[in-house]
């Protein structure tokens, strides 16, 4: 009897003690929610190394990963709001809703949405990543390294953002070399290994020596491997699955602006935002250029990263036609962030149609 | 528009490639099911060889023991299935379901440590003569054993169960369990060793997913290949070498549809991407047309348990 009273006084002093210490230490605490698996190594993998860099910084994170898009994300939003989360990162396009919703009912709970639009509510920020400025320099490089004039393009699903990365991939290459082709797969997947790397094997066979994705998984730089031709890395540096194939990769940095949106709650300094961060400010990151890539070629690839950088060039800038020759934008101009966040039209020189 | 000869030798050896992981699932099941044993954990084994096979690939750096180690697991968690089923006489189709979720579960709690490892080349076989013949050098050369292997293994399964003696007690057991143990078989037996079998091939698939297919671990990369495995079985009428024919037209269609975007064919994608459903469900019913056939070919105790008193 006396010996359980003792062990239980002895803990419970213990957990006083380890609950006051975190209490001193850092107040804010962070949650993320997933759409897939953190060992994806493309999409979800990139959020969670973020994530990583929070709890770096000295803050607490929880994460709960593989959320269906659905009802379920209302019940987990509604649950990490609940047990004491101030912040909480929700990292799909699909949960644009969800969050909004449980938004209004936690409205001491920062809410940060990634991909989205709608901030209904004053403690909702979106922000987003201008993957198009990093697609704009493959399609340089992929211009430039072709050798059959025919590039490989294995998409996912037809939404603007998809769209945007062709488009602007297929301006970037026909500016150093218009005799190209860029040939689209549509592979109606973000990840499926198997499935991408068949929609890579039907593009090599018919010809393309570099392929670029809009799919997650590393499957199709193991397949541009195997066949000896180029390709680029997606989401994450993935030269190390394919060292021979892969030129480069376009990497999603989340780190630096979730260790800033965490830091801003603790200092109370949080305000509603919508963010839509490019190779500027870090959020995109351009990985080692390959040195099979000829260096006047490499030089070139780091000109232009530092002058999307710096605004110098846009990766849409006029003139621009769609595939029916109609101009989209006039010479000298650029297109503007709502045609942009819309843009559902190939530009002229995409072959084919995007699916309905 | 000029068609290159060596060009459809290729498309013809990318869907053989992908045929290979449907045709080991489906001809292990196949005799699983001949016994009278419905597993429907298939995509359960296949992934939790597909992990294993990786892991020791990773660590052990030895593709031998890597291949025959996915069998082993493969083995190893489908007599958790046998157990159940045949010791404990639990339901067949519950207990398969089970194994699929657990399969898929517990490799994702494995894999956890191998995400973001790249794969170790596989050897391939015949590579310098896939040049010296067109269109059927590129077919039949330059692949890893295990494609040969799954090529060959309708025809060994067919041999086995039409001439073999063993073959036969399975069918035996399958078709009427009673009169099977009234003979003398030790039906249990029987039904444990196919299982087993089944597993083994089924872990065999997924290690071809992740060592050879695709090198890599991913977090459910059998993306549903083992449910389409079970239904080959169904669509081949429990016959081996329809299961190659099946595992073709299955794998096709999919590659086919990406060469038909490629080349600018205007067919809806989404038809494309429902065609090998829509095909599946047009040769079922073709097939049934025949009840005489079915109920020739389907083993009569399927998914049935078989308890003997003493």
């Amino acid at each position: 009897m006396h010996k359980i009273f003792i062990r239980s006084f002895v803990s419970s002093l213990v957990l006083l003690f380890t609950l006051t210490v975190t209490a001193i230490a850092k107040d804010v605490k962070a949650a993320f929610v997933y759409i897939g698996p953190t060992g994806d190594h493309g999409w979800t993998y990139q959020h969670d190394v973020g994530r990583k860099a929070v709890e770096a910084a000295g803050f607490k994170t929880t994460y709960v990963e593989g959320v269906p898009e659905s009802a379920d994300a209302e019940r987990v939003l509604r649950q990490l709001a609940n047990s004491g989360h101030d912040i909480i990162f929700t990292t799909s396009f699909g949960y644009m809703n969800p969050t909004n919703k449980v938004a209004k009912e936690f409205p001491n709970v920062k809410f940060e949405h990634a991909t989205g639009y709608k901030r209904e509510h004053a403690n909702v920020s979106t922000y987003a990543a201008r993957f198009y400025e990093g697609r704009t320099i493959l399609g340089t490089i992929a211009g430039t390294m072709t050798k059959s004039n025919v590039i490989g393009y294995v998409a996912s699903f037809p939404i603007p953002e998809v769209i945007r990365g062709i488009n602007s991939f297929t301006l970037a290459a026909q500016k150093v070399n218009p005799n190209i082709k860029t040939k689209i797969v549509w592979a109606f997947t973000w990840y499926d290994p198997g499935k991408e790397a068949e929609a890579a094997k039907a593009l090599i066979d018919q010809g393309a020596d570099v392929i670029a994705q809009h799919t997650d998984s590393t499957a199709i730089v193991q397949m541009a491997e195997k066949a000896g031709v180029y390709a680029f890395g997606q989401a994450s540096d993935m030269d190390k699955f394919a060292p021979k194939a892969v030129l480069t990769s376009v990497e999603n940095n989340w780190g630096p602006y979730y260790v800033d949106r965490v830091k801003a709650v603790a200092n109370g300094t949080w305000n509603q935002k919508d963010t839509w961060h490019g190779i500027g400010d870090g959020m995109v990151v351009i990985s080692d250029l390959d040195s099979q890539m000829p260096a006047d070629l490499r030089s070139k690839v780091k000109k232009l990263q530092a002058d999307l950088a710096s605004g110098k060039v846009h990766s849409f800038t006029g003139p621009i036609y769609d595939q029916k020759g109609n101009l989209m934008v006039a010479e000298g101009k650029t297109a503007d962030d709502g045609m942009l966040a819309g843009m559902m039209t190939y530009v002229k020189g995409v072959e084919g149609d995007i699916p309905k | 528009m000029i068609i290159d000869i060596n060009f459809i030798g290729l498309i013809i050896a990318s869907i053989m490639a992908s045929a290979v992981p449907l045709i080991l699932a489906s001809c292990g099941e196949l005799i699983t099911e001949r016994s009278g044993v419905l597993n429907l954990g298939v995509e359960g084994m296949m992934i939790i060889g597909a992990i294993s096979g990786f892991a020791l690939m990773t660590v052990t750096g030895s593709l031998i023991i890597a291949i025959f180690g996915a069998m082993l697991a493969g083995v190893l968690i489908s007599t958790i299935f046998a157990f159940l089923t045949q010791t404990l006489i639990t339901n067949h189709v519950a207990t398969g379901l089970a194994l699929t979720i657990f399969g898929i579960g517990i490799s994702a709690m494995i894999g956890k440590n191998f995400v973001g490892i790249p794969g170790k080349e596989f050897p391939v076989l015949f590579e310098n003569l896939k040049d010296t013949i067109p269109l059927i050098g590129p077919i039949l050369f330059g692949h890893s054993i295990v494609f040969y292997f799954a090529f060959t293994l309708p025809f060994i399964t067919s041999y086995f169960l039409k001439k073999t003696k063993i073959g036969l007690i399975v069918r035996a057991v399958g078709d009427s369990p009673e009169s099977a143990s009234n003979q003398g078989i030790n039906v249990r037996l029987v039904r444990y060793l196919c299982i087993l079998y089944g597993g083994a091939m089924s872990g065999l698939a997924g290690a071809y997913l992740s060592m050879i297919y695709t090198p890599q671990w991913i977090e459910n990369m059998t993306g549903g290949r083992g449910w389409i495995a079970l239904a080959l079985v169904v669509f081949s009428t429990w016959n081996p070498i329809k299961i190659l024919i099946g595992a073709m037209i299955f794998g096709g269609l999919t590659i086919i549809q990406f060469h038909m975007q490629a080349i600018g064919v205007r067919i809806p994608v989404q038809f494309l991407t429902a065609l090998p459903y829509i095909v599946t469900i047009i040769v079922l019913v073709v097939i049934s047309r025949d009840s005489r056939k079915i109920r020739l070919s389907t083993p009569s105790s399927l998914g049935k348990s078989f308890h003997k008193d003493n």
